[in-house]
């Protein structure tokens, strides 16, 4: 059984700190070369397809901006 | 499978608690700050104590607190979080009582209160944010400033025979009679948080139990003073504040 994640970043709240990114275990997440609202270079899936809801990039955001949603198929 | 099919509500495994306000919070990017007050959040909304609990905010980053936490707030005055502390929790026994203090506030001005408020065992839970800086006036040298480190107000790093040494405060406040759980914790990974956030809810559960002060160090980071990117500041923190500062459990009665 695999499992499939993906998440949904509040680009206008992210500050683009970068911690989740560092600590993604299978190199979804980036920063966007956009920037929001305030300037930041927001986080976003850059790799879609490898992303598998683990939450750890939930977990340690400061801003709380990041919502992970995991299916099994 | 796309994109769409997994972004729906019957889906999401995680997201922000309703206990945390919609305001972007003030903190720099990065700030170990927002993670705290993410995991205090989460504790109330599993505990369900919601409108039980009173937080008191200190005076430093953290004094907007009550801004981004949606419960009860007082704000204290500089240092003296556990006092006010004090009062409301011997007024209202029911409630949950928490003091935010970071390392300017509890372990420089406020070492007395804190001191006496864990040795006379007040029910309260104290969250001690220990960034190793005065980051709100722009990097000064705290007591828990590491030998060497440079600051605004060390330019040359900090010198024991000029400025003494760092204050280990947990240490202290572990052989204090008064206190029943005594632990220092992390946030810069997701193992860290998770365990940083068992302890929060253990000292949330202690402090309904009159077992005493429930005490929570948590190593933090303070990117803009420290004059690094978050991620650099996360890795500096793992290599010079843990050996001073090592993190785990110092009392559990």
């Amino acid at each position: 059984m695999a499992l499939r994640g993906a998440i949904v970043v509040d680009n206008e709240k992210c500050k683009g700190c970068g911690v989740c990114v560092a600590n993604c275990p299978t190199k979804t997440i980036a920063l966007s070369k956009e920037v929001n609202g305030k300037g930041y270079n927001f986080a976003y899936m850059a790799n879609p397809e490898s992303c598998t809801g683990c939450t750890n990039c939930a977990t340690v955001c400061p801003d709380s901006v990041i919502t992970v949603y995991r299916v099994k198929i | 499978m796309d994109i769409k099919d997994i972004i729906k509500e019957e889906n999401k495994v995680y997201g922000k608690t309703p206990v945390l306000t919609d305001n972007v919070m003030h903190y720099c990017p990065g700030c170990s700050h927002g993670v705290i007050h993410k995991l205090i959040a989460e504790v109330i909304e599993e505990m369900g104590i919601q409108d039980k609990t009173v937080g008191v905010s200190p005076v430093g980053c953290a004094v907007l607190a009550y801004n981004y936490l949606d419960i009860d707030w007082e704000e204290a005055a500089h240092g003296r979080a556990p006092a006010l502390a004090t009062a409301i929790k011997r007024l209202n026994p029911e409630k949950y009582v928490f003091t935010y203090q970071g390392d300017g506030d509890l372990a420089s001005i406020g070492a007395g209160e804190i001191m006496h408020a864990c040795n006379r065992g007040e029910n309260i839970v104290v969250i001690f944010v220990n960034n190793a800086i005065y980051g709100m006036t722009g990097g000064q040298m705290a007591p828990t400033t590491l030998l060497g480190m440079v600051t605004a107000t060390t330019p040359y790093g900090r010198n024991a025979e000029l400025n003494g040494y760092p204050l280990k405060l947990t240490e202290l406040i572990a052989q204090l009679d008064g206190t029943c759980y005594v632990t220092r914790q992390s946030v810069q990974n997701p193992v860290a948080v998770r365990k940083a956030k068992k302890a929060i809810r253990k000292a949330f559960e202690n402090s309904m139990m009159k077992k005493g002060t429930s005490f929570i160090e948590v190593v933090g980071t303070c990117n803009s003073g420290w004059k690094m990117n978050p991620v650099k500041a996360n890795q500096w923190m793992e290599e010079n504040m843990f050996p001073k500062y090592p993190v785990g459990d110092i009392k559990d009665i």
